[in-house]
């Protein structure tokens, strides 16, 4: 498909705007509003879902932005990943933050504990663990620096989705209709990047055989 | 005769916008504001409904109970306010979220009502929806309530005890468990309709209790909260409630209690037999699989800031009930 009108950089001014503007509205207000016993009757219980479930869509927003850009043969969409993916590490990074602070508050052996005893804690940090590293390496001048390196570190981002879709799966009690659709989402995702993993792990697993049988011919 | 040929640019008939439609430009308009406003709206839905005035909706209507306030149920601890135990339930039968019950529920119908106790007994007894207030003397109890999910609050339930309505009913020395069913009415119960909705649960919700615990003197049925009667969504009109286990073993709108000499299968053990056991005795030394059980959250007044996290007690504080399980391997049986 090729959208009529050639999308500039202008339009991308505005939806960065956009973007920024309802991100950075919606994580204060909700705040703002758990701090003063506005948000429902448990303040903690509502912010985890909130920041939880919204880093998880912007993340999903994220990884959208290229097959969407291919689609629509609009290369300009391709500058919003970069803030997109950076407000899912910031939201992921306020439901950690709200876990420790306000559900925990600040017992850190317990903090620990949990990490290690509870599954579904210890898949969710090590996703926050991806989505730090990614997010330290965002920047123009180290994604020049790192060269090849740095696609492949970013390429991490599904395995993170995976992990994340794992972690939600896991926290719930019962009603899995919601968790199921974004296993489904996730599983669509990955089908259609398939080739950012299928390959790499390809050409791994085939240089492992070809050094085995090197290593077969010189014995 | 005239025959007059419309310019192509007039306006034709079926274009003009009906009167009715016009008298109500402004509620279509506003209503479409509402619609792309909530659609926008990722955050908890439970202040969204305040936000965009469908709170229009009528209110299901308690009525003021007269009652006795025993000494020995009287508590220093705070008491939640009324306006959070009414809005913040596990009632899955009308929705799986935290405040789904308290918007679905406002218009079930409690009157007329049925409440059998039967199976087991000498003088089987029905109680109809008056004789639920008035068959015996109600008196306020303030009991901790510890959920699952390690939250908690206090709560002022009014009700009589579970075994002086059981004594009425002269159980036979054969009886061994009190079964507990929940009303089942997919028409008013949206949860009960599909096992989408519902979270999975195969409805009717059954819960039970071993005799000498149901026959505990702090075993009680309730039929009000702060003064007034239940509203639907904390189990309207008659629950159970069982201060020392967690939450979901106190079942709502009760319409059967069946005594049997036979451990009947209960709603949430046979969701998850590993998480949820047939005691369900709050004890903080056996964690739930996916969280800690040795603390929890009490739920009072104050926003992110109120710092209540408190230490989880065994049987929730009430030790007086450690003799029922004397010899008991607690950690197999929890």
């Amino acid at each position: 498909m090729k959208l009529s009108k050639r999308i500039t950089s202008g339009h991308i001014l505005w939806l960065k705007l956009a973007l920024h503007g309802i991100a950075l509205y919606l994580l204060v207000t909700t705040f703002y509003r758990a701090f003063n016993d506005l948000l429902g009757v448990d303040p903690v219980q509502e912010l985890l879902h909130f920041t939880g479930i919204s880093a998880f869509n912007l993340l999903l927003l994220s990884l959208c932005i290229s097959p969407f850009s291919k689609f629509v043969r609009q290369g300009q969409f391709l500058t919003l990943r970069r803030p997109i993916g950076i407000y899912a590490f910031v939201y992921a990074l306020c439901h950690f933050s709200t876990y420790l602070v306000f559900e925990l508050q600040l017992e850190w052996s317990l903090l620990f504990s949990e990490i290690l005893k509870r599954p579904y804690i210890t898949v969710g940090i090590c996703a926050l663990f991806i989505l730090t590293v990614l997010t330290a390496t965002s920047t123009r001048s180290i994604q020049r620096r790192m060269g090849k390196a740095w696609q492949k570190t970013h390429n991490w981002v599904y395995f993170a989705s995976l992990l994340i879709v794992i972690h939600y799966f896991w926290s719930v009690k019962s009603s899995l209709i919601q968790p199921m659709f974004y296993v489904l989402a996730v599983f669509v995702l990955l089908l259609v990047r398939r080739n950012k993993f299928v390959k790499p792990l390809k050409s791994a697993l085939q240089k492992r055989t070809k050094t085995k049988q090197n290593k077969k011919k010189l014995a | 005769m005239l025959i007059r040929v419309p310019k192509s640019n007039a306006i034709k008939e079926s274009q003009i916008t009906d009167e009715n439609v016009y008298q109500n430009r402004r509620q279509i308009l506003k209503s479409m504001g509402f619609l792309g406003a909530s659609a926008l709206l990722a955050s908890p839905t439970a202040n969204a409904i305040d936000w965009f005035g469908s709170t229009e909706q009528k209110k299901f209507t308690t009525e003021s109970l007269k009652f006795s306030k025993p000494q020995q149920f009287r508590s220093d601890d705070e008491l939640t306010p009324k306006q959070k135990i009414i809005s913040h339930n596990n009632f899955y039968e009308f929705g799986t979220g935290k405040s789904d019950p308290v918007a679905m529920s406002q218009s079930f119908k409690v009157d007329p009502w049925s409440l059998t106790i039967d199976g087991l007994v000498e003088k089987p007894i029905t109680l109809g929806y008056e004789d639920l207030y008035k068959t015996l003397d109600l008196e306020e109890r303030i009991y901790r309530l510890r959920c699952v999910e390690a939250w908690s609050m206090v709560v002022p339930w009014i009700g009589f005890s579970l075994a002086s309505l059981l004594k009425k009913a002269r159980p036979l020395s054969a009886a061994k468990y009190v079964i507990f069913e929940t009303l089942y009415d997919p028409k008013q119960m949206p949860g009960q309709r599909n096992r989408f909705s519902g979270g999975g649960i195969n409805y009717p919700y059954v819960e039970g209790l071993r005799l000498d615990e149901a026959m505990h003197p702090l075993t009680l049925l309730s039929v009000g909260l702060y003064g007034k009667t239940l509203p639907p969504q904390n189990g309207a009109p008659i629950r159970l409630v069982v201060p020392w286990k967690y939450g979901f073993k106190s079942i709502k709108s009760i319409v059967r209690i069946r005594l049997s000499d036979k451990q009947p299968k209960t709603t949430w053990n046979q969701l998850a037999a590993n998480e949820y056991g047939f005691f369900a005795n709050v004890n903080p030394g056996v964690d739930h699989p996916r969280w800690t059980q040795a603390s929890e959250r009490r739920i009072t007044s104050g926003g992110l800031f109120a710092r209540n996290r408190i230490e989880t007690q065994m049987f929730n504080g009430y030790s007086e009930v450690a003799p029922l399980y004397a010899g008991m391997d607690l950690k197999k049986y929890f």
